[in-house]
């Protein structure tokens, strides 16, 4: 007798076929454990917060509110809270109004809207590699092609783009998008300088492409500084996505995006297919929150607290990380990503990472091609200065003793 | 009669995740059949929760350090609670795979030829000299495995020498130990023991041949066979050889065999588990359900001979 673990197999959509379960995310069930100093997650510092406040806020919203506040919206999202998202979006560089935004449950779904909104099963889709693993989700359950431009320390390598369009080209493939992350990439943590930003645009231009500008990090330079948006440079040729997840708290999921005219319609259209509106609650709450507490405040408290974060980090892989480990040195944003030397694989290690009590999130889930095995996301929102130190001395300890076997499994052939 | 039975699941090994699979399935089985469940993680409240609840019995739904190793076993018995599987000798020798797999080579048990390597060889014995003798000894292709642990993590399927090295090192990072055991070739199956009678035996056929993590826990991956398609001496040979392995180990209550029937119809034992997953996709429930045992009897079974053990 055969027997079916699941019975539903052959009536399964073929975007989910691929799916499966997966040993590193079974390992990251263990990574939540207090024991463990954890870099996985990009977990906002939600604590430095006004609770107080935002008490407040919740309080008066369900008191003078509370009907609107409880019943369905419109798809588009709340008139109110776009009118304010627009000041955020200026303050990110990028010129808009309020009836070009659609807000979406956090940036997330942002990304899966326009996805469906352009993908069809195979298209293609170019992306920076790596890339956010969010984003790669998302392209992944539309079954789009992600062909990768690689990156250094300037983000995209612009330059590369131009062959990889003509390969597509001859293969009689075109791109639905260049789905790209400007500020203080997730994971590689650099930021596209503006030569390359005007370049791409050009590209863009000229070949006739589409830009997806995805923009979670852009208020978090550690200097307050800005660059250019994509979308101020080409705004037709833009759909923009940010976040109130970093500058006010994940749990509100409160996301936008910014298009144009007939694909904000769009937009509008799948998700109110998808899951009719926003809630009206956390976005009058949001708005509110906007509107009435000195936010911009609050914005220069997150950078200072993760200005803090990157120089512990920072300095304790200068002291606790052996030669021949490189690593970016961000100025804004969330992330380290790491190089480990020849023989050192990330995925392989992050067992023996999590029995040294330290996580991170290996370098081949922001591949969609299998690259990323020598690298590592390290993550420095969420740990205290402290158990950053702590954490890495532990990850520090683990590659130094990983070098060591290293040299000893291989003996007089050393890896490549 | 409704018990208190307590669920333990979760802990820091790196096989968490299976077992709160584990864990959910069992407590909401025995709920439904009308006992008391306490779900508890291991962590430093244990002990004081376990004192605090005065469970008639602990069900261990744990897989990995810990919990299969005999440190919460061994707990359990200073603090006089019964608990589900083997007792803490059982279940340090069962563990080490390289001693568990000389008991049942001892004990008549066909066993894949193997070596075990520590770090502690390559660091300060130079054992990588030794790996091209190894793989030309036991022969390409060979499986690379951490010498503790379950789940299928960290193991490798070696068919070129040049692999041998990156594979060991991925073994390391689950444990000081790695086992390079010739591979065998031939049909994959696992044979569970409820208390001391074989269960049918399953036949695996996993989607590209390698029965892998992902295999093991996406549901409708794998194939399964029950009874495995094989002729009735060579399935009464792979009962034999888990009921002989079940007694050479000390196992208690549950356990299960894995093994590939070669072509001769040998049954090599590949290891055993004395904790084995219950999962959705788990072998023991499926054997259970093969002979009439449905997976809320069969945790209930389990239940009642942790109790009768101690009666």
């Amino acid at each position: 007798m055969r027997l079916d673990t699941d019975p539903y197999l052959g009536r399964y959509a073929d975007r989910v076929r691929g799916m499966s379960a997966s040993e590193i995310r079974a390992l990251f069930a263990v990574v939540s454990r207090p024991e463990i100093v954890s870099f996985a997650g990009g977990q906002p510092a939600v604590e430095a917060l006004d609770m107080g406040v935002i008490e407040d806020i919740a309080a008066r919203v369900i008191r003078d509110q509370g009907a609107t506040a409880l019943q369905y919206g419109g798809g588009q999202g709340h008139a109110g809270l776009r009118e304010q998202l627009v000041e955020v979006m200026r303050a990110e560089g990028v010129p808009g109004h309020a009836d070009d935004l659609v807000v979406t449950v956090g940036g997330q779904q942002a990304l899966e809207l326009v996805t469906k909104c352009f993908v069809n099963p195979g298209d293609v889709v170019v992306a920076e590699g790596p890339t956010y693993v969010g984003g790669l989700g998302a392209l992944s359950s539309h079954q789009a092609d992600v062909r990768h431009v690689p990156m250094d320390e300037h983000g995209m390598q612009v330059d590369l783009l131009p062959d990889l369009l003509d390969r597509l080209d001859a293969e009689g493939r075109t791109v639905k998008f260049v789905y790209t992350i400007p500020n203080f990439q997730n994971p590689a943590g650099v930021s596209m300088s503006l030569e390359r930003r005007r370049a791409l645009v050009e590209i863009a231009e000229q070949r006739d492409l589409l830009i997806l500008e995805d923009n979670p990090y852009g208020l978090l330079d550690f200097e307050g500084r800005t660059l250019p948006s994509l979308a101020e440079l080409a705004p037709e040729r833009v759909i923009y996505v940010s976040t109130m997840s970093k500058t006010f708290a994940p749990g509100a999921r409160i996301g936008w995006v910014a298009a144009p005219r007939p694909v904000r319609d769009k937009i509008t259209l799948l998700r109110e297919a998808g899951d009719l509106c926003q809630s009206n609650l956390t976005q009058l709450v949001v708005e509110r929150w906007l509107a009435e507490t000195p936010w911009r405040d609050q914005v220069k408290r997150f950078r200072e607290i993760y200005r803090e974060r990157a120089s512990a980090l920072l300095g304790a892989l200068d002291e606790h990380a052996p030669d021949g480990v490189t690593w970016n040195v961000p100025v804004g944003g969330f992330y380290v990503w790491v190089e480990l030397p020849p023989g050192l694989h990330s995925g392989d290690l992050l067992a023996k990472a999590i029995n040294h009590r330290v996580a991170y999130v290996p370098g081949r889930g922001f591949y969609a091609d299998g690259g990323g095995s020598s690298h590592l996301r390290l993550c420095y929102s969420f740990p205290t200065p402290e158990r950053i130190v702590e954490g890495i001395q532990r990850f520090g300890e683990l590659l130094h003793e990983e070098l060591e076997l290293v040299r000893a499994v291989y003996g007089d052939t050393p890896p490549t | 009669m409704g018990l208190h039975v307590a669920v333990l699941s979760g802990g820091i090994s790196l096989e968490r995740e299976v077992s709160l699979r584990s864990g959910s399935r069992v407590a909401d089985a025995l709920s439904d059949r009308g006992h008391e469940v306490s779900r508890l993680d291991l962590d430093a409240q244990l002990v004081g929760r376990l004192a605090e609840l005065e469970p008639d019995v602990v069900f261990l739904a744990l897989h990995g350090s810990a919990g299969e190793d005999g440190t919460v076993q061994s707990m359990l018995e200073v603090l006089e609670v019964p608990y589900t599987g083997p007792d803490v000798l059982a279940s340090s020798l069962a563990w080490n795979k390289p001693i568990a797999q000389g008991l049942y080579a001892r004990a008549g048990c066909t066993v894949p030829p193997g070596v075990r390597l520590s770090q502690q060889a390559f660091r300060e014995l130079g054992a990588a000299a030794t790996l091209h003798r190894v793989a030309e000894e036991l022969g390409l292709p060979l499986v690379v495995k951490p010498a503790t642990g379950g789940s299928s993590l960290g193991i490798t399927f070696v068919s070129d020498v040049t692999e041998l090295a990156p594979a060991v090192l991925g073994a390391f990072s689950y444990a000081d130990t790695v086992l390079l055991e010739q591979a065998v070739d031939g049909t994959e199956v696992a044979v569970s023991v409820l208390d001391g009678k074989p269960l049918p035996a399953v036949e695996i056929e996993p989607p590209d041949g390698v029965y892998d993590f992902a295999a093991r826990y996406t549901p409708g991956s794998t194939s399964f066979h029950v009874p495995a398609r094989l002729p009735d001496d060579v399935l009464e040979a792979c009962a034999r050889t888990a009921t002989t392995a079940y007694e050479a180990i000390g196992a208690r209550h549950i356990s299960r065999a894995d093994m590939v029937v070669d072509a001769a119809g040998v049954p090599w034992l590949l290891e055993l588990d004395t904790c084995p997953g219950l999962t959705d996709t788990s072998l023991l429930p499926l054997a259970a359900a093969a002979a009439g045992i449905d997976f809320g009897a069969l945790c209930e079974r389990i239940v009642e001979l942790a109790l009768a053990g101690r009666a």
